[in-house]
């Protein structure tokens, strides 16, 4: 005779699970707390908190020349979409317009990062679904953007490269190289990930229909980039609300209307392909002339004209010593970060420090989606979901 | 610029739903800020979000700002965008510092659940009408408020 379990009257069959913090397919450290039926999740909530380090606290200690390296370490997959959306917040509070060339260079490695990102998202997601080569292959070209980051900054990864202004550094000799090498080659690799995924019967069983969210929920609840974009709205803040002369390239808004995952997983492929039209622009466009605004009160003068100008002396050491000073005022700025509308909320009382700073951070809303679409699903589903949504959870707690 | 907030459809509209809910309007860099009395929160919102012509049917952010030792002390920031209109607009409530509490408007934005949770969390500001008002960010033990002004980045607490 089999072993079976006794039901036990009057009690009901359901289990409470809690899957992660510490679990390979949470993304990080975030927690989900799951009443089971079976293998169905009946009802689920999430926890957070784990990597609360209180950035939100230390913005205003900090001056705003600071702050600028705390936002790379908030969404650490795209530390220059974060470094973009504080400038270009700092910039709106003090007015100043930045040069076409380092608004082309924001631009070519802001898209950089999307496909990098992008990778990533891929990366894991594969991997959730039990598809290791592509995960492999994945990080490998992630590797190159991450050598063109390091050429330009000096870091893979904290970049701290957008300054309130401009740039840090003319990039060296020798990057656009390694730029248009990679923008070469990645193509036939989008194709190599494509082969073993979109088709594949595996992968569209583990998501064509999976995890399903509406427009009107999506707009509801929140959710921004590619999960918005993958539930039928067609809406992209580089079109819409354009910044750094996102108006000047050619490029299409990447969506599909089915709201799965594998609708998501279509978007963000599409969107590496776009994002590398973008890049080409950016390259063979790329204007001549100074990489920092004229504002000699808040961005750092050039390192020769200190040696012969003492007013550029001065300012060097009144913004490095004290910080600059902006207006009283408030602004919200947001851009499209690769996971969604990435806002900065500046409040100023006119000091060297910002009075407030808040971050709307997309995967902070896009995760209040998660109990939406995994209630009532398989146990299984819910790492495929997860991977979809693509939280960054160093951003999600802040 | 006062010329720049006259022509604003969304101030205009507003007015002629409840004059008395607005207390005052500002413009800066491009963006509109309105404040609005405490207790018309909740139908301001709903308004703004049904109404046609404006649809904020997108809740951008929530978040607030401590002005302490100031009153009234706090601030709370909502960010709401139109997907048809392609405009922003920036409500604001002021409560007194003692005992700080105004309208949940998760009803209105389904979305505004987690971002009330940490301003709970984080300022301690209650919202009533919230379905699950809990600490989202600290540990459910933790005392006090840490972006209040008066909690200190170093040293003792």
């Amino acid at each position: 005779m089999p072993v079976t379990l006794e039901k036990i009257p009057g009690q009901e069959e359901k289990v409470i699970l809690s899957m992660g913090p510490q679990h390979p397919s949470t993304h990080g450290v975030l927690r989900l707390v799951l009443e089971l039926e079976g293998e169905t999740v009946r009802r689920a909530i999430y926890d957070i908190g784990y990597l609360h380090t209180g950035f939100e606290k230390s913005f205003e200690k900090l001056t705003y020349a600071q702050d600028i390296t705390l936002t790379d370490r908030m969404d650490y997959l795209a530390p220059l979409s974060n470094n973009l959306g504080f400038c270009l917040a700092v910039e709106k509070l003090i007015d100043i317009e930045v040069p076409p060339r380092a608004q082309w260079i924001r631009v070519l490695l802001t898209e950089l990062t999307r496909i990098q990102s992008h990778l990533v998202y891929l990366g894991s997601q594969a991997i959730d679904l039990g598809a290791m080569s592509v995960f492999l292959y994945c990080f490998r070209e992630r590797e190159d953007i991450l050598r063109i980051f390091e050429m330009v900054s000096g870091q893979r990864m904290m970049t701290t490269y957008f300054r309130v202004g401009g740039l840090a550094l003319e990039p060296p000799l020798g990057w656009l190289k390694r730029v248009e090498k990679f923008v070469r080659k990645f193509p036939a690799h989008i194709e190599e990930y494509e082969a073993l995924l979109t088709k594949n019967p595996i992968w569209l069983r583990r998501t064509v229909g999976v995890g399903q969210l509406g427009a009107d929920d999506a707009i509801a609840l929140g959710v921004s980039g590619p999960p918005l974009r993958a539930s039928g709205v067609k809406w992209d803040l580089r079109k819409s609300q354009p910044y750094s002369s996102y108006e000047k390239f050619q490029f299409d808004i990447a969506a599909r209307s089915e709201g799965d995952v594998y609708a998501r997983y279509l978007v963000r492929v599409a969107e590496m392909r776009e994002a590398l039209k973008i890049v080409r622009q950016a390259m063979e466009g790329l204007p001549e002339g100074s990489i920092r605004a004229d504002a000699p009160h808040f961005v750092l003068p050039d390192r020769e004209e200190m040696k012969t100008s003492i007013e550029a002396l001065i300012y060097h050491f009144k913004i490095v010593s004290e910080g600059f000073r902006p207006p009283v005022g408030e602004v919200y700025q947001a851009i499209e970060s690769p996971r969604g509308e990435l806002g900065f909320y500046i409040l100023s009382d006119g000091s060297p420090r910002p009075f407030r700073c808040h971050v709307r951070a997309p995967s902070f809303a896009n995760l209040q989606a998660l109990p939406r679409i995994i209630e009532g699903r398989l146990i299984a589903d819910v790492v495929a979901c997860i991977a979809s949504l693509d939280p960054i959870l160093g951003e999600v707690d802040r | 610029m006062p010329g720049q907030l006259e022509t604003n459809p969304a101030l205009q509209k507003l007015q002629e739903f409840d004059r008395e809910a607005i207390e005052d309007a500002q413009f800066f860099r491009g963006e509109v800020t309105l404040i609005i009395r405490q207790d018309r929160l909740r139908s301001v919102c709903g308004f703004l979000r049904d109404a046609p012509g404006l649809s904020f049917k997108y809740l951008s952010d929530l978040t607030a700002v401590d002005h302490y030792p100031n009153e009234p002390r706090f601030e709370v920031v909502y960010h709401l965008l139109s997907l048809g209109t392609n405009e922003r607009l920036r409500l604001k409530v002021r409560l007194a510092g003692d005992a700080p509490r105004v309208d949940s408007v998760v009803s209105v934005w389904p979305g505004a659940n987690a971002f009330e949770r940490e301003v709970f969390d984080l300022f301690g500001i209650q919202f009533e009408g919230h379905p699950y008002l809990r600490r989202i960010l600290l540990p459910e033990d933790w005392e006090g408020h840490p972006l209040r002004k008066d909690y200190p980045t170093e040293g003792y607490r």
